[in-house]
């Protein structure tokens, strides 16, 4: 081990490591880019990325409602979310339909959100606006290990459930008319579906904030689903992706200080979907 | 009111008298201007949102509702003026999210996550500049959620120019653009330039957003382009009423968001947003219940 | 019944040694051929083989890259007024909250810039004339995404009908229609045609659903095209000539038509990723 150490970049990484904060998070930036990368793989997949942006705005007025409330945060995040999921599940019909609802219910959040936010910020003395911050942009470096454990092992519980019911959602994704012929609960999966994205994005809540939960759930997602066509394999290269941006982006948020842990994070993704997007155009005009 | 206004301003009680309380509200000129830029705005809501929701681009609408605060947030940090920046930020986005825009289902799935990952990472850079210019963060909330209580003349002028533009060029794109948005294919086949119109609607929209953002914040923007065009289509289907209807409900739901919001402690976002998606839900309700109806005659006779 | 009486009219279509290329490569070329006008016609042949690329270069949206295309007499241009145009069926979407009656409308004055203020007078007239004409006068009322495939079909023709067209044509107006629809819309075609002296190109890959009411056939395969009555065109020796492979042409007992032998059309090989 000390040996590794006399080697520059073992020896930082070291450094870096024994740091408690960045340990979790670490282990919550790799449970939550497990559940966003296999959820967003079907997001993308599903067509649902604006349902996904609603999740992330329902999430943050329903963090600063449990903030303003005094009750635990996460029961707001995941309450919310799911909440949420499950009526836009049942309001929506066909892509234009759901288009207005998204738009409509998202639109509504948002006006709870501010007044969550003005309840706030005028009950608790910390009225310097700095919670509406955190949860609009993430708090990673904030976690407590009780945190990091929850967050990684809920998302390892998506992604299981998600590995679960993996065949027929993405039958019911794909062709909901012959899937549904063939006895399978389109409906309800979707409901399901939705619902594990909620929880999904109120995870990435708290590592990159609300405003920018859907770059880590889609982004990752989107570059692969540009490279790769096979729904089977784009599940676990979505999840390598978003872990690996996470990784990278908690490691270059700490070299480079000046640098927010969610912007490195959401940065890297983005320059890893327009390589991607790059790289397919160029496959197909060669 | 905006948030920090709240601790130090007293709340003004209503009272039953009705035209008292009119008289009351309309005594300030804060609150008449607030008034003035909000009719304006939700005018032109109305009529862009009405193709918004049509064309089923909720989604767009809302990224370049977004889309503007890295431009501002950019500005600032390069010194220059920050509705500069969110206007340009905002121009761009719509005619990026126009060049992706791709009428076939197979593709729109892939335009949807590109418009989620260039939101996304315009959000992210937007929180950099502002992070990197220590100055900014009380900017984002003003940006999202409005101030209602300094709007001076100049800006409900300048509101009422951009405006009539906007809905001057409108009412001259509206026939093909209804075309387009309908049929794209026979459309183009007689000649109408779908792709040109579907861009110019986008950057008109991008412009209107941006332009309105300054002064009720991009949340109340958002909500009065989707939810009263959403519930005027529910309850029509001829697009000259419905276009009417849009306009009308959005008024409505300003006017009374506003004047509720003056007698309480709470932000005007929220009771505009709120009687907004009320709005909406009463249509629908209405709706599904003349089509209960319907099927219960059909069935009868 | 083909001519207007006094000076003879252009013919409807007039195709001499036309050649189509879409993305660098050939469909068809060296394509001769003339459609008298006031007849029902139907384009025919296997997938692929260029039937639409054949409408597109008559609406003046595909140029030739070969040879000329004259449309009623004049050459192919974009937005000619002449053309009515249904293209391959495009289902709405059921949320879609606009009136049958608003989509036909837009076939009189869509293209034209400005506000559509609602109708009065003779482009009213017009406009409930060609609703009753496709028999959709029921439904027009309500809104497109509510109604049925064959319901949504008729009001598209009401579209193309409504600008008073020289020439109508119809990409797969039969596709997805269940029988008595296929019946009743080719029956209803066939009535414009007599009834308005409108000459009707009709897209179809399968021609037995019309096989009784046309009076010619365009058959395009093998990378050209042939022209000419059903009886002639569609037989063993002339399907065998165009194709440049063995044809069949089997009649079966009920009249339909069989052609036995066609081979895979070499498909273009678009990069579709889903």
């Amino acid at each position: 081990m000390t040996a590794l150490a006399a080697v520059p970049v073992f020896g930082w990484l070291q450094e870096m490591l024994s740091h408690d904060f960045i340990r979790n998070a670490l282990l919550a930036g790799t449970g939550i880019a497990l559940a966003c990368g296999v959820v967003g793989h079907l997001v993308v997949l599903r067509n649902q990325v604006f349902s996904g942006d609603a999740l992330s705005h329902v999430a943050f007025t329903g963090a600063l409602a449990a903030f303003a409330a005094g009750v635990e945060p996460l029961l707001g995040l995941f309450g919310s979310t799911v909440l949420c999921a499950l009526g836009m599940a049942l309001l929506g019909g066909s892509a234009r339909g759901r288009d207005v609802v998204v738009g409509t219910v998202f639109a509504w959040v948002l006006g709870l959100g501010v007044l969550f936010l003005s309840l706030y910020t005028t009950t608790r003395s910390a009225g310097n606006g700095s919670a509406g911050i955190s949860v609009l942009f993430g708090s990673i470096y904030g976690l407590s290990a009780r945190q990091a454990v929850i967050a990684l092992l809920a998302g390892a519980g998506v992604a299981a459930v998600v590995a679960a019911i993996a065949r027929p959602l993405l039958f019911a994704s794909v062709d909901s008319d012959v899937a549904a012929a063939r006895g399978v609960p389109v409906r309800a999966l979707g409901m399901l579906f939705l619902a594990l994205a909620g929880v999904a994005v109120a995870e990435a809540v708290q590592a990159v904030g609300a405003l920018l939960a859907l770059g880590l759930m889609v982004t990752p997602a989107a570059a692969v689903h540009r490279l790769c066509t096979r729904p089977y394999a784009a599940f676990l290269l979505s999840a390598g992706a978003a872990i690996a941006c996470v990784w990278a982006g908690l490691t270059l948020s700490y070299a480079a200080q000046q640098l927010p842990p969610s912007f490195a994070i959401i940065g890297l993704a983005f320059a890893a979907y327009v390589m991607a997007a790059a790289a397919s155009v160029a496959r197909r005009t060669s | 009111m905006s948030i920090t206004d709240l601790a130090t301003a007293p709340i003004p009680a209503p009272s039953l008298d009705l035209l008292a309380d009119l008289e009351q509200l309309l005594h300030y000129h804060f609150m008449r201007n607030a008034l003035a830029a909000g009719t304006v705005v939700a005018v032109a809501a109305g009529v862009v949102g009405y193709f918004m929701v049509l064309r089923g681009q909720s989604f767009a609408g809302h990224t370049l509702s977004q889309v503007g605060f890295p431009g501002a947030a950019g500005a600032t940090l390069l010194g220059l003026a920050p509705a500069a920046g969110l206007l340009v930020f905002c121009v761009a986005a719509a005619l990026g999210i126009g060049a992706l825009s791709e009428s076939r289902s197979v593709e729109r799935r892939a335009e949807s996550a590109a418009i989620g990952s260039i939101l996304a990472f315009a959000l992210a850079l937007g929180f950099l500049f502002a992070t990197l210019y220590h100055g900014f963060v009380s900017g984002i909330e003003a940006l999202l959620f409005g101030t209602f209580v300094g709007i001076s003349d100049a800006q409900v002028l300048q509101l009422l120019v951009a405006s009539l533009l906007l809905l001057a060029v409108m009412a001259l794109m509206a026939r093909p653009l209804l075309f387009a948005s309908l049929d794209p294919e026979a459309a183009a086949a007689r000649g109408v330039p779908v792709r040109l119109l579907s861009v110019a609607f986008l950057a008109l929209l991008g412009v209107g957003v941006a332009e309105a953002a300054q002064i009720t914040g991009t949340l109340l923007v958002f909500a009065l382009l989707v939810a009263p065009a959403a519930a005027a289509q529910q309850l029509c289907a001829r697009p000259q009423v419905a276009m009417l209807l849009s306009v009308l409900v959005a008024l409505l739901v300003t006017w009374l968001g506003m004047a509720v919001a003056y007698f309480s402690p709470y932000p005007t976002g929220f009771y505009v947003t709120s009687l907004a998606f009320a709005a909406y839900l009463l249509a629908r309700a209405v709706r599904w219940n003349a089509g209960r109806r319907g099927r219960r005659a059909g069935a009868d006779a | 019944m083909n001519r207007d009486d006094g000076a003879p009219a252009a013919p409807a279509l007039q195709l001499r040694n036309a050649g189509a290329r879409v993305g660098g490569r050939w469909i068809w070329r060296g394509v001769d051929l003339e459609v008298p006008r006031g007849e029902l016609i139907a384009v025919l042949g296997p997938n692929g083989a260029g039937k639409s690329t054949l409408l597109k270069a008559v609406l003046g949206l595909l140029p030739l890259s070969e040879g000329e295309v004259r449309v009623l007499g004049a050459p192919a241009r974009r937005g000619d007024a002449r053309i009515g145009y249904l293209p391959q069926r495009r289902s709405f979407d059921p949320d879609l909250r606009v009136r049958g009656l608003d989509l036909v409308r837009l076939g009189l004055d869509g293209a034209r810039w400005g506000f559509p203020l609602p109708l009065r007078g003779e482009s009213a007239r017009r406009v409930d004339q060609a609703i009753e004409r496709a028999g959709a006068g029921a439904y027009a009322h309500r809104p497109v995404g509510e109604l049925s495939g064959g319901e949504q079909q008729r009001l598209l023709i009401a579209q193309a009908l409504v600008s008073e067209p020289a020439l109508l044509l119809l990409d797969e107006p039969l596709e997805s229609l269940d029988i008595s629809n296929q019946r009743a819309i080719s029956a209803l075609v066939q009535s414009i045609c007599r009834e308005q002296r409108v000459t009707v190109l009709l897209v179809a890959h399968d021609v037995n659903p019309i096989l009784t009411y046309l009076d010619r056939v365009v058959y395009v395969a093998g990378g050209g095209a042939v022209a000419g009555r059903p009886a002639e065109v569609i037989t063993t020796a002339t399907l065998s000539r165009l194709y440049g492979v063995p044809i069949e042409v089997l009649t079966a007992g009920d009249g339909r038509l069989v052609v036995v032998g066609q081979p895979e059309t070499a498909s273009f090989h678009g990069h579709e990723h889903h």
